[in-house]
C-alpha cells in the first residue's frame, strides 16, 4: 500500500465515496423490494389469520383462501358496532392507537394488558357469511415478561365459545414463556368458554397452574407465571367491556350491547363509591 | 507459501484449510442456525454470497484503501452487503427470514467474512480474491450442512424437512434427542468432524504449546 494513500485527503476522499456508493445500492434495494416484503408480511398476516380459524393447511393458496372465507371489519369497541368511517382493508389499529384523534389513554387500574393506549375502532375477522359468522377472529395484544404480544382470539357465533388462540409477535423465553406458540398448548383452548354465566359481562376466562378443571380454565405455561399472567391479563382485558364485551354481546343470546354499556358504567359507579 | 492458484484457493477451505475446523471461526452462527438443514443451506449461501463479493470489491479497491481506515471500509463494505441480502430474503424468502431472524444481519460480525477480506483479498488480485471467498463459504457450508444433517436427523427424525425416522409423537418409533435441537449440540458435532478432519490430515494437528509436568510425586511434595 502506498504511502500517499494515508494522506488526510485521501481518506476523507475515499471515506466519503465509499459511504456514497453503499448507501445509494442499500436503499436501492430497500426501496425496490419493499413492496415485495409488504405483500410477504400481509400474507402472513393473513395465513395467521387462516391458522386461528383453522382453516389453514400447508400448501394453499392464501389469498384465495382468505378473500373466500374471510371478511374485515371495523367495529367501534365503545359501542361494539360495525363502523363504515375505516376502509377494513387499509385500517391500521396499531398506528390508530397511536393517534391521540383515533384513541384514548387508559387509567392505570384499568390497564391490565400493559397497553397505556387503546384506539376506538379495531377491525374484526369473520369467518363465513358476514351476517351470521360462524367465528369472530379478534386482534389481541399485552404485556409479556419481555415485551409486547401480538395474536389473535377465534371465538365461535355464539361469542362466547373459544375456537382457538395464537401469538404471532411476542419476545418471550425460548423453551419456557415462549411456549405460548406451541402447537400443544394452543389445542387445548379449543371449547373453552369466555363468560362463566349467561348474564356476565366480566370474562372469567384464565390461565390456571396445576390442572385446569372447568370451561373458563386453562393450564398455565410451566416455567412462565409472568407470562401466563400476560396472556390472563390480555383476554380479560379485550374480552372485557373495555375492549370487545360490546361487540361479543351482539352474538351472545341472553345480553345485548346496551346491558354491557349499562352494567359497564354500574360497576364503574360502584367502584367509584 | 506457494503462490495461490485458482483451484487452490477454491477447494483447500472446504478440508484442508476448513473456516470453522481448522481456523475454528464463525463458531456462533453454526451453532445458532444448524436445527434444521434448509435453514442451514440458506445460511450458507448467503455467507458465500457475502464472502465472495466483499472480497472481490476490497480487492478491486485494495489499492485505493488507506491503511488508517481499511478495517472500516471492509466493515463499510460487507455491511452493505448483508443488508442487501437480508432486504432479498425478506423479499422472496420470507419464512426463511424469518426463522434466520438476527442471524443473517450477523453475517457482518461473522470472522470469516472479515479474516478473508483483511487476510487475503487485501494482497491478492480480483479474480483469485473472489474464487477465495466462494472457497471459503463452501467450507463454512460444508460444516454447516454437515452439522445440520446430524442435528435435525436425530434431533427431529427428518432430512430437509421429510420425515426419515418417524419420531414418537406421531405415532413411529423413533424417540427424539432433544439435546441435539439445542445449540450446544453442535459443539459436540463440530468437535468430532475437526477429530475427524485432523485424523485425516495429520498435518492439521498443531504442535503442543507447552508440556504438561507430570504430577508431583508425594515425597517431593513432603
Amino acid at each position: 500500500m502506498a504511502q500517499s494513500n494515508n494522506s488526510i485527503k485521501k481518506i476523507l476522499t475515499v471515506a466519503f465515496a465509499l459511504c456514497i456508493v453503499c448507501s445509494i445500492i442499500v436503499s436501492t434495494a430497500a426501496v425496490a423490494l419493499r413492496s415485495k416484503q409488504q405483500l410477504n408480511q400481509e400474507l402472513d398476516r393473513k395465513s395467521n389469520i387462516l391458522a386461528v380459524a383453522d382453516l389453514y393447511e400447508p400448501g394453499m393458496d392464501i389469498e384465495e383462501a382468505y378473500n373466500e372465507q374471510i371478511t374485515p371489519r371495523v367495529v367501534d369497541l365503545n359501542s361494539g358496532e360495525y363502523s363504515d368511517d375505516y376502509d377494513p382493508q387499509s385500517y391500521d389499529s396499531f398506528q390508530a392507537a397511536k393517534d391521540p384523534a383515533q384513541s384514548r389513554t387508559l387509567s392505570g387500574e384499568k390497564d391490565i394488558a400493559g397497553l397505556s393506549r387503546l384506539e376506538n375502532h379495531s377491525t374484526v375477522y369473520l369467518v363465513g357469511d358476514p351476517d351470521d359468522p360462524q367465528q369472530l377472529i379478534l386482534p389481541i395484544r399485552g404485556q409479556g415478561l419481555w415485551g409486547l404480544m401480538r395474536g389473535y382470539l377465534s371465538v365461535q357465533g355464539d361469542g362466547n365459545t373459544i375456537n382457538g388462540i395464537t401469538f404471532y409477535s411476542h419476545s418471550e423465553t425460548p423453551g419456557l414463556g415462549g411456549e405460548v406458540d406451541n402447537p400443544r398448548w394452543k389445542a387445548q383452548w379449543e371449547g373453552k368458554e369466555i363468560f362463566a354465566e349467561d348474564e356476565s359481562v366480566q370474562p372469567a376466562i384464565q390461565l390456571v397452574k396445576g390442572g385446569a378443571s372447568g370451561e373458563t380454565e386453562v393450564d398455565a405455561l410451566s416455567g412462565a407465571s409472568l407470562t401466563s399472567k400476560g396472556v390472563s391479563n390480555l383476554l380479560q382485558f379485550w374480552l372485557s367491556p373495555e375492549g370487545f364485551g360490546e361487540y361479543l354481546a351482539k352474538f351472545r343470546e341472553d345480553i345485548s350491547p346496551s346491558e354491557v354499556q349499562g352494567m359497564a358504567t354500574a360497576s364503574d359507579d360502584t367502584e367509584g363509591a | 507459501m506457494s503462490a495461490p492458484t485458482p483451484k487452490g484457493v477454491l477447494t483447500t477451505p472446504i478440508f484442508k484449510n476448513n473456516p470453522i475446523a481448522l481456523q475454528i471461526l464463525g463458531i456462533c452462527s453454526a451453532l445458532a442456525v444448524t436445527s434444521s438443514m434448509s435453514v442451514s443451506l440458506v445460511m450458507a449461501m448467503a455467507v458465500i454470497f457475502v464472502t465472495a463479493l466483499s472480497n472481490l470489491f476490497v480487492s478491486l479497491l485494495r489499492h485505493q484503501i488507506p491503511s488508517a481506515i481499511r478495517i472500516i471500509v471492509q466493515m463499510t463494505i460487507i455491511a452493505s452487503l448483508v443488508i442487501v441480502v437480508d432486504q432479498i430474503l425478506k423479499a422472496y424468502a420470507y419464512e426463511m427470514s424469518k426463522q434466520l431472524s438476527v442471524f443473517v444481519g450477523l453475517i457482518i460480525t461473522n470472522c470469516i467474512v472479515m479474516g478473508r477480506a483483511e487476510g487475503f483479498a487485501m494482497q491478492n488480485p480480483p479474480l483469485l480474491s473472489f474464487l477465495d471467498g466462494i472457497g471459503n463459504g463452501l467450507g463454512y457450508g460444508f460444516i454447516l450442512m454437515v452439522v445440520s444433517f446430524f442435528r435435525e436427523l436425530l434431533g427431529s427424525g427428518s432430512v430437509f424437512g421429510f420425515t426419515v425416522l418417524q419420531p414418537v409423537q406421531d405415532g413411529g418409533w423413533y424417540v427424539p434427542n432433544g439435546l441435539l435441537l439445542l445449540p450446544p449440540s453442535a459443539f459436540f458435532i463440530i468437535g468430532l468432524i475437526i477429530w475427524v478432519l485432523r485424523s485425516l490430515n495429520p498435518e492439521q494437528i498443531e504442535e503442543n504449546e507447552f508440556t504438561m509436568k507430570a504430577n508431583t510425586q508425594p515425597k517431593e511434595a513432603v
